[in-house]
């Protein structure tokens, strides 16, 4: 049985039957200083499943989390967890959450198995008990060869699977990750998401922030699109993609300056503007039809546009996103590959 | 890493973890968090060795250094000044290594290891109080090699080794208890200089407006008024008592008293502090 098929059933019968959702937020609000951070996001997050939050640096995801977690205060608007209320209850929540922060919260002065066995003891787990956790998790997450070392002298991905191993302890049934993948490589990237979909199969559910659309796409069931502290869209990753067409039709232009003139071309023949891709020359037309694409392509010949490639294919989540939002999704502000601190 | 679907273990059901989640912390768990907290303090001491070095030099030339500039002028010679200046110097010594631990704390604090603290179900005051437990071993090497210093320049406290121990342990607890204001400082100021600035400014009024190196009749009517109430006189003079004379004194309950007064104020004062932090 392959994990990924595990994964992408998205948690089948939900683990505790009720009514009662993983997170229900309603309206919430964090503002610093004048900056409004957070701007009235509602979340509702089904028991069982792999919820993504997307959005590009400073939409606001960390805070988001941050707030669900306890770790900032509430300014406007409520959240529950799994019914309990996030404000009036932070003892109850910080029981029902195991957070993954963005940089990882792990003791630099002490070994691996030390900060394990300290989390552990922390939550009132026995000695024995938490003994054999500490091994258990250092086998699951590769880390018995690192075990008895200083974390200082770990690299960014092994930082990073402890504090995932580290949020495991109590096996929470909610797990708020942020940003996961970040700087990882890509293979120890395939073992995360594996590892994430192995923790819905034990019954958790998963929060998820990200900035990769492909992260969001195989794991989430699904996603939100948040920008500037405001919720975009929500839906299935196919829902979104179908959102902005059915297809797209992906367009290399043989002259980068000929631009303009294509976009004059496809608006006149289907009424809307195609996405300008970060690639020179490179265009993106959603299609309601894929035999649209036909006429498109008579179209630009008859103008004397020339096309070095073509293609149609089913929109990817960084179309979504450019349409969804007016602009992309790399505009980085900050450094990227922030590691851990 | 991909084990991590193992056959044996029981699904999480997220109704029984609301059902079974415990809705305030007790008493004992509090202490047991706080001792946790101790070990990880001494296991970060443990490996940095260096952080000892302060509290093992000072008190070794301030004994020095103080009985040669000082002793000659004040009690005529140096051995007649020790029995009145070595417990000022433990007074010193012990309130300095509580400074340190204002600074340390803050500098843990923007550690990402602190937000793992705030996320998990543990008592706000444990990341606090851990240190400063830890840091009893600090006080007590500063305070024994005060102690020893004084020996080997020729002190002989005429209130045998009772009486030194004594003053050893009150010494300790005014420390511990001190402590909190700059823990309390460490949680409000912006960054890890500030705390030092701050806590500098605290720190030398309450030893050098105090009788720790010179006697209070020689100084003016309103700084002898501030001498006589500041903590670190009392410490200072019940200490003397104890280990000059073995005699526990009227100032031994003064300076236990302004101990828990300072604590009442600050511990809850920090605990608060810390919470706005997050
Ligand atoms: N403690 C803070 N004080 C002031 N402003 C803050 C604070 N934390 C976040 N912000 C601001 O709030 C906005 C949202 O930040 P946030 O960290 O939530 O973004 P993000 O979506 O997690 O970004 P990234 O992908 O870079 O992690 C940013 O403009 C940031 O500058
Ligand atoms: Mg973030």
């Amino acid at each position: 049985m392959s994990i990924t098929e595990l994964g992408r059933t998205g948690g089948g019968p939900a683990p505790n039957g009720g009514t009662d959702l993983a997170v229900r937020a309603e309206g919430l609000m964090k503002t610093f200083g004048e900056h409004r951070a957070v701007d009235g996001i509602d979340l509702h997050v089904r028991p069982g499943e792999i919820f993504g939050v997307l959005g590009p640096n400073g939409a606001g995801k960390t805070t988001m989390l941050r707030m669900l977690a306890t770790l900032l205060k509430i300014d406007a608007g409520r959240a529950e967890i799994f019914g309990v209320d996030v404000a009036g209850n932070p003892h109850v929540i910080r029981q029902l959450v195991g957070v993954t922060g963005q940089y990882a919260s792990v003791d630099e002065n002490l070994t691996a198995r030390e900060n394990l066995w300290l989390f552990s003891r922390l939550q009132g787990i026995a000695a024995p008990r938490a003994r054999r956790i500490g091994t258990e998790l250092l086998g699951q997450f590769g880390l018995e060869e690192a075990a008895d070392k200083p974390v200082a002298q770990f690299s960014g991905g092994m930082r990073r699977r402890l504090d995932l191993a580290a949020s495991l302890i109590t096996r929470p049934p909610l797990i708020f990750l942020d940003e996961p993948t970040t700087g990882l490589d890509p293979r120890t990237r395939g073992q995360m998401w594996d590892t994430i979909r192995g923790l819905v199969t034990d019954g958790c559910t998963v929060l998820l922030t990200t900035q990769y659309l492909d992260e969001a796409d195989q794991l989430a069931d699904r996603v939100a699109v948040i920008d500037h502290g405001r919720k975009v869209a929500e839906g299935t990753p196919d829902e979104l993609k179908t959102a902005v067409g059915n297809s797209t039709l992906q367009l290399q232009l043989a002259e980068p300056g000929e631009v303009p003139a294509a976009v004059e071309v496809v608006r006149r023949v289907l009424g809307s503007d195609p996405v300008i891709s970060p690639e020179r020359g490179r265009l993106n037309v959603a299609l309601d039809q894929a035999d649209l694409a036909a006429d498109v392509l008579i179209a630009l010949r008859t103008a004397g546009v020339s096309i070095s490639s073509v293609s149609v294919a089913k929109p990817s989540l960084d179309e979504v996103f450019l349409a969804l939002t007016g602009h992309e999704t790399d505009e980085h502000d900050e450094t990227g590959t922030e590691e851990n601190r | 890493m991909s084990t991590l679907i193992a056959p044996a273990r029981e699904v999480v059901t997220a109704a029984d973890r609301v059902a079974a989640a415990r809705r305030r912390i007790s008493i004992g768990e509090t202490l047991g968090q706080t001792m946790m907290m101790a070990w990880r303090a001494l296991k970060k001491m443990r490996r940095n060795p260096e952080q000892f070095f302060d509290v093992a030099l000072q008190p070794i030339l301030f004994t020095a250094m103080f009985a040669f500039i000082f002793g000659g002028a004040i009690a005529g010679d140096v051995q007649s000044y020790l029995p009145l200046m070595i417990p000022g110097i433990l007074a010193q010594t012990v309130l300095t290594t509580c400074m340190a631990t204002g600074t340390q704390l803050r500098e843990d604090m923007e550690k990402g290891v602190f937000d793992r603290f705030k996320s998990l179900p543990i008592a706000r005051i444990a990341p606090l109080a851990g240190p400063m437990v830890a840091d009893l071993l600090r006080y007590t090497i500063a305070a024994t090699l005060t102690f020893g210093m004084g020996l080997v320049m020729g002190y002989r406290p005429g209130g045998g080794a009772g009486g030194v121990l004594a003053a050893i342990l009150l010494a300790i607890f005014t420390g511990w208890s001190l402590a909190w204001v700059f823990t309390w400082v460490g949680t409000i100021a912006r960054s890890a200089q500030a705390v030092q600035g701050i806590s500098m400014m605290i720190l030398f009024p309450l030893t050098f407006l105090s009788n720790a190196f010179v006697p209070v009749e020689t100084l003016p009517g309103w700084l002898a008024a501030f001498v006589r109430i500041n903590p670190v006189s009392h410490l200072v003079t019940a200490a003397r008592d104890l280990a000059n004379r073995a005699v526990v004194s009227g100032e031994v309950a003064w300076t236990i008293l302004a101990c828990l007064i300072v604590m009442a104020i600050f511990a809850p004062l920090s605990v608060r502090s810390y919470k706005r932090h997050m």
